[in-house]
């Protein structure tokens, strides 16, 4: 049998290496107009009057009173308005649109409006919590009590910013009298429909949405997007001409969600072997102004305790704290990354208190096939870390660098972290909240379309899933076509988030793909549709967060090799081994290709990128200012996949994307407290830290 | 208004234009060559780059005045030569271009190092890459597609 795992063209290749391919900023439109948002430069105030000046002709204005229903962005919670109307709770929030044929004319407009505040005193502190969660397993009073030593620490995580090289943008549009189109950089094409049926109380067939080329997105571009359309269908709706509305890098690194920065307390309870018995913990997330997906994210952070470390007892509780800051929101690993950065350093450093080997005690704790989650559920597949353990330790010369890195003048440090990630949907979302559909259809020159509303954001869904149909069907490649989405023409097949693309998408197509080949019958149409069921051994309850919190888990091991300068204690990365079990690669050159990029962002979130707010602004609001690696900061990878095939996935693939980021940030920081001498808690550990740390730190 | 004279993509134009306004935009608006791409309007991520005279710039940081009588080339000018086909190769081979919004900057930026070093090393790829920002691939890819393009292209550059 072929190896599906073979690299096959990328189907996007040469039209964006050639600059052909026309993102959302490159599209053209007969009569096109453009806008502006008009946002409250207070962090927190009363809105007591506003007054537009008398508009030129052709140009349009519109806030909260144009909106026909509902007020606010549809999400889980519907607390974050569309436009503000008596209060604004961030810096940026915006209150109205400027809409109309000249750039420059819209920004005399804006000046002229004169809206009048009362300004309030902001909160930036976390007290305020609107979401709390909490779950048990199995009893950790008894377990604290009958304990030989207990010990907590605290880890505090930034900001982190998605930093994608395409600011978001949309297209509006009207086709006939009433129906709005709009065509975006966007991840989740359906959240925009739903979004904006929600706001104009319309039809469905009054909204339409596609997907232009997106020239990254991270999680940018999951709910953020829901809150522009609403705003530039508004303003197409009155204007009754396209617009186009694409934000300056500024205006996107001031206003759109980003990682949210987490603190969090562990507490173990050890017996006189060295035996984690239970962990109490508490993670707070910093929400910003609004709910949005915290609820969500917070979820995840929750379930990712301890890490990879099977824990018989544990008791943890969470909150989303809102602050006076633009809203955080979805970020490549989504919660997690922050919860396995303070997993892993928890058990380097509870080893290092016990003055014993910290590789042996994590190994001793390592969750095996068989073992409950934190939530009770089973780890029904095999776990193949010792096997990738190994290998990243014997390719990165590991222990030997353990030993010749200690002494303190040399200034070189390794480190090793141990990760994994939920794939899909965190517990019955796939079933309750998605329910995802997918289509094949045939027509009668037997030629097949691949209707999802799946998003090649650059981790190549439009090859990986388009091969995962033309491998079932054994046609040739240009027998099958996969458009971007457009969702008068696709089902919904939910977002491209949470790892699930290729797992849940791509499972749905292979099974849509074998029935099809099954019952097909040449030069006639066909049309085969594949709905999402729940695997029967899959048990979730929402309210006590016991079960399954995922179908399925991938597994990864990243070590990280630095050099810290004596002097400006600047980090030079020097070098980054990987090793993942993601079932099965659908293609190999694809898959390395996220690893490369996951790492990249999830070491410089341990190391390198810093944005922070002051007074609610945001200090980082460029390129500039908030650095991400370059050619040169990035140091060469080496990276190995294991194959693991899991019984549900299509070829036995599970999620990948998100897990490449979240080992990033611990093995770097590990890295970085190996050649300090140093505990590190906090990230990033830039060179003003760890100067801090070399003065004031622990060893 | 100013009477621009300069060459771009090899064909000699005429422009009347308002001199101040960034090289980016005219080529963008008026020629609608849209390979080039903004993605920070300050220098920074070189999403914009294009040759000029044969060196990379930042194509939004460059008053269209600063052109004059002299020679532009852009992605789309860049993609009919022999040198681009052997470079595209290597990205696709190499796995270099992901959501594909840095990938015409990157080429440009690929292009005028090899044109000033046909046979870079590994650092030298990474200096001469610097001043294009990518966030989906981590570099190793395009640094690897440099390196085969740079022996599959022997004698080109």
């Amino acid at each position: 049998m072929k190896n599906i795992s073979r690299s096959t063209p990328k189907v996007d290749n040469p039209d964006k290496i050639s600059g052909r391919a026309q993102f959302v900023s490159d599209i053209q439109m007969a009569g096109m107009q453009y806008a502006k948002t008009v946002r409250s430069p207070h962090a927190r105030a009363n809105i007591t009057h506003v007054k537009t000046p008398r508009l030129p002709e052709g140009y349009v204005i519109v806030d909260h009173h144009d909106i026909p229903v509902h007020n606010h962005v549809k999400m889980i919670v519907d607390d974050w308005p569309v436009f503000a109307k008596d209060e604004v709770n961030h810096i940026g929030e915006p209150i109205m649109l400027v809409a109309g044929p000249d750039k420059i004319e819209i920004e005399k407009i804006i000046k002229q409006i004169e809206i009048t505040y009362e300004p309030l005193e902001p909160v930036f502190d976390h007290v305020n919590s609107v979401v709390q969660k909490a779950f048990h397993k199995g009893d950790t009073d008894k377990a604290f009590a009958s304990a030989d030593r207990v010990i907590a620490y605290t880890y505090e995580t930034g900001l982190q910013e998605q930093a994608y090289i395409e600011p978001q943008g949309f297209i509006g549009y009207l086709e006939g009298d009433t129906k709005i189109t709009l065509v975006g950089s966007i991840q989740c094409p359906y959240y925009v429909k739903n979004a904006l049926l929600n706001m104009l109380g319309c039809n469905d067939d009054e909204v339409r949405v596609i997907q232009a080329p997106v020239g990254g997105a991270f999680g940018g571009k999951e709910e953020f997007p829901s809150l522009m359309a609403c705003q530039l269908a508004l303003a197409v709706k009155k204007l009754r001409k396209p617009i186009k509305l694409i934000y300056e890098r500024e205006e996107d690194m001031l206003v759109t969600t980003k990682r949210h920065p987490s603190v969090i307390t562990l507490e173990a309870a050890l017996d006189k072997h060295h035996n984690i018995l239970a962990v109490r913990a508490h993670v707070g997330l910093d929400g910003g102004a609004f709910i949005g997906l915290s609820p969500v994210v917070l979820s995840r952070s929750m379930l990712a305790l301890l890490g990879v470390y099977n824990i018989p007892n544990l008791e943890v509780h969470g909150d989303v704290y809102i602050t006076n800051t633009p809203p955080n929101g979805a970020f490549r690993g989504f919660g997690a990354p922050q919860m396995i950065f303070a997993s892993e350093m928890f058990m380097h450093h509870i080893a290092k208190t016990l003055d014993i080997d910290p590789f042996a005690f994590r190994m001793k704790h390592l969750a095996k096939q068989g073992d409950q989650t934190s939530t009770g559920g089973t780890f029904r597949d095999p776990i193949i870390m010792l096997d990738m353990i190994e290998k990243a330790t014997t390719i990165s010369e590991y222990h030997q660098k353990v030993k010749d890195y200690e002494h303190p003048d040399v200034y070189k440090g390794i480190g090793m972290s141990w990760f994994f990630h939920g794939c899909g949907f965190t517990g019955s979302g796939e079933s309750t909240h998605i329910n995802a559909k997918v289509k094949l259809e045939k027509d009668e020159n037997d030629h097949v379309y691949v209707l999802v509303a799946a998003v090649d954001m650059g981790q190549g869904a439009k090859t990986t899933l388009k091969k995962i149909v033309v491998e079932t069907l054994d046609v040739p490649y240009d027998q099958v076509t996969f458009d971007n989405p457009d969702t008068d023409v696709v089902p919904d097949s939910g977002p491209t988030v949470a790892s699930r693309t290729i797992m849940i998408v791509g499972g749905l197509l292979a099974r849509a793909a074998k029935t099809l080949k099954d019952t097909w019958v040449a030069n006639q149409p066909m049309t085969i549709i594949e709905q999402y069921k729940q695997p029967t051994y899959i048990a979730w309850d929402e309210d006590t967060m016991q079960g399954d919190a995922y179908p399925a888990y991938s597994w990864g091991v990243n070590i990280v090799e630095v050099e810290v300068d004596p002097i400006t204690y600047q980090v030079d990365v020097k070098h980054i081994w990987s090793v993942y079990d993601l079932g099965k690669a659908i293609d190999e050159r694809i898959v390395l290709g996220q690893a490369d990029g996951g790492i990249a962002q999830g070491v410089a979130y341990g190391y390198l990128e810093v944005m922070c707010h002051e007074e609610g602004r945001i200090k980082h609001k460029n390129m500039t200012d908030y650095i991400i690696p370059t050619s040169v900061d990035m140091a060469p990878t080496e990276t190995h996949l294991f194959d693991n095939p899991y019984a549900f996935g299509p070829f036995g693939a599970k999620g990948f994307g998100e897990l490449t980021l979240v080992g990033g940030a611990p093995a770097v920081a590990m890295a970085i407290e190996h050649a300090i001498g140093r505990r590190i808690h906090k990230i990033p550990a830039t060179p003003e830290s760890i100067m801090e740390l070399i003065n004031h730190g622990k060893a | 208004m100013a009477k621009l004279e300069f060459k771009l993509n090899g064909t000699p134009v005429t422009l009347d234009i308002d001199p101040s306004l960034r090289l980016l935009d005219v080529l963008r608006n008026h020629f609608q060559l849209t390979g080039s791409k903004e993605g920070c309007g300050e220098g920074e991520c070189g999403a914009c780059s294009v040759l000029l005279d044969g060196h990379t710039v930042n194509s939004c940081c460059l008053p269209i005045a600063n052109i004059q009588r002299r020679e532009v080339v852009t992605i789309e000018g860049y993609a009919t030569s022999e040198r681009f086909k052997v470079l595209e190769e290597a990205m696709s081979h190499e796995g270099g271009s992901q959501c594909g919004i840095c990938t015409p900057g990157m080429m440009i930026a690929a292009e005028s190092l090899l044109n000033k070093n046909p046979h870079p090393t590994e650092t030298e790829i990474r200096i001469g890459l610097s001043g294009n920002l990518c966030r989906c691939t981590g570099y190793n890819m395009i640094i690897k597609a440099v390196q085969r393009a740079a022996k599959k292209g022997e004698g080109l550059w």
